[in-house]
């Protein structure tokens, strides 16, 4: 949201009404029925002991669950690093119009399409190096290469699979937001003869500050909550190279049904998760508005 | 010259990522037309034996292809109503500020982060209790939690993009709010509302947890149908494929739909 002044107008609320009944109605039941959870040891349905926040303190000394925190950070941090510049990159060298840019844009969507599992099941075969293509590949380059042996190998093709994944969102995105560019700027500046360096630098990035904020809190929010494809792909393995923080958290709530921990672990998740992006957030729109400052 | 270099180095990383986003689709795409037997037995670009059964398989037994059908039907409706509410409250964003305006405006995303895993026994509570298990309506309801937030997002990020001096000219030329908002406003901003679309099409399409725990049978939807394909008897691989590439199919027809939205954007000449 700019940080321009805006006409007050208390009305607006009617406008934005509707929108919070529907996000309300199933958001606030289910977040107080989990804290509800993480406030009491549940041994049966109908025998529950309150214990305050016993569960809280236990789940912060949890050793397993500072190394998973400092995987997911890890993964997260390498997913913003390649995804973002390479999502710009992207919408950067698509077709601007024409069946050319049709037929891109089809393409580059793809991968968003496929169900979350189907992606893992896909890069299991796709990475094996007796029948699938990766694996093969690799392997007849000389490369030795496991997904399911060498820690590194796996985090790597988790890594990449995210990147196939999910880089389309920051593209498509991005396209959408260069192509709101009005003519009239690249006119200006091809009058004053920008180069192409400095059409990306002063009206490209500021333009697309928008869209690549939401490219970045949703691709950082995502990953921080990845699940099912390191899941179906190396189940969190080998050792626990790839057990990101949701895996080891269902790994709590269904596997040993811990109802209370396990809601006192979500909650938080939750608010390490809205913490970063919320420190993320007020950080972009600062960088943001201290260029609009510098140009003008 | 520089101009033409620059070019072909763009038209080549283009290409490069192409190839590295349709190689591992290929693959699935070569899986879905062998039996089990030839997928993991050996290597071979193009499939040996020849089937369609896996695709037959699907399209003749109900509880498959019916999967697909409940998948569209809420991700239909859920795509519409996100869309509807977003717009208006969107543009509030953008335009005005009023009481906690910053605040509801975080708020809204912070539910996209809540990790499901101990949030689906109270879902599965609370659509019991008002009647919702197992309807398209209430899979499209529970789905509004993560599309919603993300439509508004994305419809205020180009909405702050139009000057205002847009809306207060089309005031002062007599234009009524509606009138103003869906022959004016809108056209501008065509290339976020079809990408908010697909967007909300595409999560809604690809969520399992809580499609699955909310639906049983009438509603069952074809994520839910696919984990299936893993059994006692080990993994059906090449149904899995076959269903993975029809999952692809609807969603690229949206795309295919929205393209013009996304492509064009707008020209200022014409207001």
């Amino acid at each position: 949201m700019s940080t321009t002044t805006k006409p007050i107008n208390q009305k607006a609320w009617f406008l934005v009404l509707p929108v919070l009944i529907c996000v309300a109605f199933s958001a606030i039941v289910p977040l107080m029925t989990v804290v509800n959870y993480s406030v009491q040891d549940i041994i049966s349905p109908e025998r529950r002991v309150f214990v305050g926040t016993e569960w809280f303190a236990a789940v912060m000394r949890d050793d397993e669950l500072h190394s998973a925190l400092y995987r997911q950070l890890g993964f997260s941090l390498a997913v913003l690093a390649v995804e973002i510049p390479l999502g710009i990159m992207l919408a950067l060298s698509m077709p601007a119009a024409g069946w050319k840019a049709s037929a891109v844009l089809v393409i580059v969507a793809l991968s968003l399409l496929i169900p979350w599992n189907v992606v893992g099941t896909i890069w299991q075969i796709y990475g094996r190096a007796d029948i699938g293509l990766l694996g093969y590949t690799l392997q007849k380059m000389g490369i030795e290469y496991s997904y399911t042996g060498n820690a590194t190998d796996a985090w790597l093709t988790v890594l990449v699979m995210d990147v196939w994944h999910w880089t389309p969102l920051v593209a498509l995105l991005c396209y959408a937001g260069l192509r709101s560019i009005p003519d009239a700027y690249y006119q200006a500046a091809r009058i004053d003869g920008a180069s192409k360096l400095a059409v990306f630098r002063f009206i490209q990035l500021p333009k697309m500050r928008g869209v690549l904020m939401i490219a970045v809190l949703l691709r950082f929010m995502d990953s921080f909550m990845i699940y099912t494809e390191p899941f179906v792909l190396t189940g969190g393995g080998p050792g626990n190279a790839t057990t990101f923080l949701s895996q080891y958290l269902t790994q709590k709530a269904v596997g040993q049904f811990d109802l209370g921990p396990a809601a006192a672990f979500s909650l938080i998740y939750f608010l390490i998760i809205l913490l970063l992006c919320f420190i993320l957030y007020n950080w972009m729109q600062r960088v943001g508005t201290q260029e609009v400052e510098v140009e003008q | 010259m520089n101009d033409r270099g620059r070019f072909q180095k763009r038209s080549i990383f283009l290409l490069l990522y192409i190839l590295f986003a349709l190689l591992p689709i290929y693959w699935m795409i070569n899986m879905s037309f062998k039996t089990n037997e030839e997928i993991l037995s050996s290597f071979s670009f193009f499939p040996q034996h020849f089937t369609w059964a896996n695709y037959a398989r699907i399209f003749t037994d109900e509880s498959w292809y019916s999967g697909y059908i409940n998948s569209l039907i809420y991700v239909g409706i859920n795509t519409v109503i996100s869309l509807t509410v977003a717009l208006p409250a969107a543009y509030a964003f953008s335009r005005y500020s009023f009481l906690g305006d910053k605040h509801v405006f975080f708020w809204l995303l912070t539910n996209r982060m809540t990790p499901p895993a101990v949030f689906l026994l109270p879902f599965f509570q609370l659509y019991t209790t008002v009647g919702l298990m197992d309807t398209h309506l209430g899979v499209a309801l529970a789905h509004l939690l993560f599309n919603v937030p993300l439509a508004v997002w994305i419809l205020e990020g180009f909405m702050s993009g139009i000057p205002r001096e847009i809306d207060e000219t089309a005031y002062i030329d007599g234009y009524s709010f509606p009138r103003f908002f869906l022959t004016i406003f809108l056209p501008l901003i065509k290339a976020g509302v079809g990408v908010a679309a697909f967007f909300c099409f595409m999560f809604s399409w690809v969520e399992l947890l809580l499609a699955r725990t909310l639906t049983s049978v009438n509603a069952k939807p074809i994520v839910a149908t696919m984990t299936r394909t893993v059994s006692a008897s080990g993994m059906d691989w090449a149904t899995l494929a076959a269903a993975g590439v029809l999952t692809i199919v609807p969603g690229a027809i949206v795309i295919w739909f929205v393209r013009h939205y996304i492509a064009k954007g707008f020209a200022m000449g014409r207001v």
